[in-house]
Parts: C-alpha cells; structure tokens; sequence
C-alpha cells in the first residue's frame, strides 16, 4: 500500500517536472515542421534545427558573448539589491526621509529608464560601466518598492511583543522586521533580475562590441536572422537560469518556509 | 504593585470612542487577577495600558510606584495570537527577550531549556513554529514571557484560540507555574470558569465604556486540580458570575 501511494507519488513528481519539457519539445517540433512544410525563408523564420546549427558551429563565441551579457546582468542586479534594501531601510525607519525621498524617488522611476541609456554613456563611457548602471536603474525600483512593502507588513502582536521587550530599534530592526521583509524582498529579487537582464541588453544595444545584445543588433544589421535566434534562445534560457537562481537562493535564505517538518497542524 | 485611580481612556482625541472609565483598583504583589467581561468591553485595552502599550487619558496608573509611560521594568507578556516569530526555532524564541535586553543568548540558554522542560515541550528546541500545533505554540509564548522572571506578568486572552481539552491542560500548567513563582499575573478572558479556575480575585467589567462592576475574591484550595470546577463552592462563584452578566442583559435564557 505504501509502497504503492510512494511509487505514485514520484510518478506524480516526475510528471510534474517533465510535463514543462513536453510542452518546450512538442512546441519545438511544430515550428520546425511548419518551417520546412511552408518553406518558410530562413531570413523571416528560420527552423530551430538551423538556430542549433548556428549555435553548434561556434559555440566558444557564443559562449563568451553570454558572459559578458551574464556578468553585466548580475552585477547590475547585485547592486540594485544592496542598495535597493538599504534605501528601504532608511525611508522605513525614518519617516522623514520617506517624505523627502520617496516622491523624488517615484518622479525618477517614471522617467523610462531605456531613455537615460544615452546619459549613461556620456558619464561612463563605453565599457562595462554604462551597461551596469542601466541594468541597476531598471532592476533597483522593484527591490525598494517590495522591501519597503515587506519591512512594513510585521504583524500588530508581534510589533507589541518587541514593544514590551523594550528592544532597540536595532534589534526590531536585524531580530524582526529585515525577516518579516524576506519573502517580499524575494518576489522584488525575482522582477529586479528579469529586469537587469533587460537593462543589460538595452545598454548593449546602445553601445557595445560585445554581449548578445551586440549579437543581436549586428546580426540584425546583416540579415543574419538565424544568428538573431540564436542569442535569443541563449537569453531566454538565461533568463530562466538567473531567475532559478533566485528561487534557491531564497529557499535556502528561509528555511522555516520550506522546511521539511511541514505546515502548521493547528 | 499596580495601583489604578479612575483610569480612562478614549481613542481618536476628544469626541473618540471611550473605551474604559473610572477604573480604580490595586493589585498586591503575587496576586493573580483576572479581568472578566464580554467582547470590547475594554478588558484589553486596560491591559495594553498597564503594559505600557496604550497612554491613558485621564487618571493615575501606577506599577511598583512609577508611573506608566512605557512598558515597565520586569514584564512578562503574552498574547492571544502566540506572537511567536516564525524565523527562529522554539529555543530562539524563548530566548529573544534576552536578546532584546542585550544580554547574551548563552547565559540564558539553561534557563530556557528549564522552562521548556517544565511545559513539557523541551523535545521540541529545534523545531520552527510553524511545526507545532496551537497548544504548543502557546506553550512557547509562555517559556518566552516567563525567561527573565518578570514581576507583571500580563496576558491577553492567551488561550482563546484553543480547543476546550488543550485550554483546560494549559490552565492547569499556568496555574502550577503561577504558584511556583509567585508573579503577579493580569489575565484578560470572557471564560468565567477559566476565570474562577486560575485566579485569586476576578475583576468583572462592565460592556463598553468598559467600567469595573465587581471585584470578587476566590476563595477556593490553593492546590486546584480541575475537579474543583466540579465542586460546590465553585458554582457558586460561577453562578455569581452569570447572574452579573444577566442583570447587565448579556446573557438571557
């Protein structure tokens, strides 16, 4: 019986994880088997045998172009997160700064940022630079917009209980309100690194002799349509790699979120 | 230790909503007090004043001789909804009002695990709260209020949210533990028999604006078990009790 209920169970589990791939491969076969039954020209819809040709017959070129792209996403990302939680720190816990700062802050992030790429170029330059700070100025609105959601949603018990302990501000700070933020501080991680890879490309676009956004945009320039796919499927699976990243770091940042002892009983 | 002149206090300025009047009392020292009454008579809020939580708006309020303008020295609280913080396991959340007062976890930690053995939960350090039941959790949040030998211990509805069979066992244990140490405990209920059961003076308040209408010693054995409820001196009490909450037209057959 248990044995049974347990051999179902991983089938369960194995269906789950393999479902998505079925989906990916049948949506795969159907493009390929429209391009070659349609003839469509490879310049407008190339079939996804020959994006993996093009990928398979420079794979080292490929490869560096996606880590110049990763590296500028992360560090962006990495950047909008410290500084993004810092400034939800400060607006959170002194109201007066919150009333100076954040309208100003609001006014800055409705300016589109893809607009100041330009700007950043003329202040940085042309390396890695400018395309960081796009990537952060994309990515960082999400963190502060969550944390200061997730540093603000302690519950009125336990804002009495640390009250009648007669706790430092400190320590309501590091003890309560940083882990009451954490799986809202997590949801704005997940945006702000989508959003990094955004910004990373946008910056590539503007200026860049490498990364996949150059890739993209000289490929275009030649007509090279597979070439174009090509950097695409590597950005999407960047995306969802980077991303995944973020969903372990916050498994293994919360423990008593997914532990293993199970859901309350009460 | 608490001395109350016509204590009142009233929420949002002038023309607010009252929610406790002309409450005058005085709590001796060791003393466990229940403050008995329905709903949003204000049996709350005069806790959260005397823990310091709310300000009073009119009369005096004093604990141990001082003044309440902040949670006093020595507090101990605990509240309906368990309070306890999901990110630590059981023995750090025992541990936090240590913590909070800046003292260091390990001069605590035998402390701790005594308390924990004594609710019977010491099996259960590790555990994250969301792992336990209610009873459990509220175990807990008893250790917790009780690590640094509070003085005042006050505590707000602490087992409203339980099943009947996990409440009575916990009214035993926090009576056992109240005649060890010997706190003078503040405890808010609308149980009447929870009432009658732990303390030794059961205040009665009246529906909003909350206002004391008796006070009543208990005169029952120092060693209670729970067959006391069964016995006739405390019917007695309990139907004292009921009556009052009748002639106020809270309760009617």
């Amino acid at each position: 019986m248990t044995e049974l209920s347990r051999s179902q169970s991983i089938a369960k589990a194995v269906g789950r994880k393999a479902l998505p791939l079925i989906g990916g491969a049948s949506f795969l076969v159907l493009w390929e088997v429209f391009c070659r039954l349609y003839e469509v020209r490879p310049v407008l819809l190339p079939p996804p045998s020959m994006i993996l040709d093009e990928l398979t017959a420079s794979p080292l070129w490929f490869a560096e172009q996606t880590l110049y792209t990763v590296t500028i996403t992360v560090v962006g990302f990495l950047v909008a997160a410290v500084f993004g939680v810092l400034f939800a720190v400060v607006i959170t816990e002194w109201k007066l700064l919150d009333r100076l700062l954040f309208p100003l802050f609001v006014a800055l992030n409705s300016v589109p940022k893809v607009a100041l790429a330009p700007l950043c170029i003329i202040w940085f330059g042309t390396g890695a630079e400018p395309k960081i700070a796009i990537a952060f100025l994309i990515a960082v609105f999400a963190v502060v917009i969550d944390t200061v959601l997730g540093l603000r949603s302690v519950p009125p018990d336990t804002i009495d209980l640390a009250r009648s302990l007669r706790g430092s501000r400190w320590k309501v700070l590091t003890r309560i309100k940083l882990y009451c933020a954490l799986p809202h501080l997590f949801a704005g991680l997940k945006v702000a690194m989508s959003l990094a890879l955004v910004g990373a490309i946008v910056g590539e676009f503007v200026s860049s002799q490498r990364g996949l956004g150059y890739v993209i945009l000289s490929a275009q320039g030649m007509f090279d349509t597979p070439r174009v796919f090509a950097a695409l499927s590597i950005l999407a699976l960047v995306g969802v790699c980077l991303i995944e990243a973020v969903t372990i770091a916050e498994r293994l940042a919360l423990p008593w979120h997914y532990s293993a002892e199970g859901r309350s009983t009460h | 230790m608490i001395l109350a002149k016509d204590v009142g206090k009233r929420f949002g300025g002038a023309t607010g909503v009252l929610a406790i009047e002309n409450i005058s009392l005085d709590v001796a020292e060791g003393e466990f007090v229940s403050l008995l009454g329905p709903s949003g008579c204000g049996k709350s809020t005069f806790l959260r004043c005397l823990a310091g939580l709310e300000q009073t708006t009119s009369g005096s309020l004093l604990i141990a001789g001082k003044p309440v303008d902040g949670p006093p020295d020595r507090l101990g609280m605990a509240f309906q909804r368990d309070a306890l913080l999901d990110w630590y396991n059981v023995l750090d959340n025992v541990l936090l009002p240590a913590d909070f007062v800046g003292a260091r976890k390990r001069d605590f930690e035998p402390r701790a695990r005594e308390l924990l053995k004594m609710a019977g939960i010491d099996g259960f350090a590790g555990a994250y709260p969301r792992a336990l039941s209610g009873g459990m959790r509220q175990r807990v949040a008893m250790c917790r209020s009780l690590l640094l030998d509070p003085r005042l211990l006050l505590m707000d509805e602490p087992f409203g949210a339980l099943d009947a069979l996990t409440r009575d066992q916990l009214n035993v244990d926090l009576y056992r533990l109240w005649q060890r140490q010997k706190m003078t405990v503040i405890f808010v209920t609308h149980s009447i028999s929870e009432a009658i059961f732990l303390s030794s003076r059961v205040l009665v308040f009246s529906p909003r604006p909350g206002n004391l209408v008796e006070d009543i010693r208990i005169d029952l054995p120092a060693d209670r078990k729970l067959a006391v409820r069964d016995s006739e001196a405390f019917s007695k009490y309990a139907r004292h009790v009921r009556g009052r909450f009748e002639s106020m037209g809270l309760l009617h057959d």
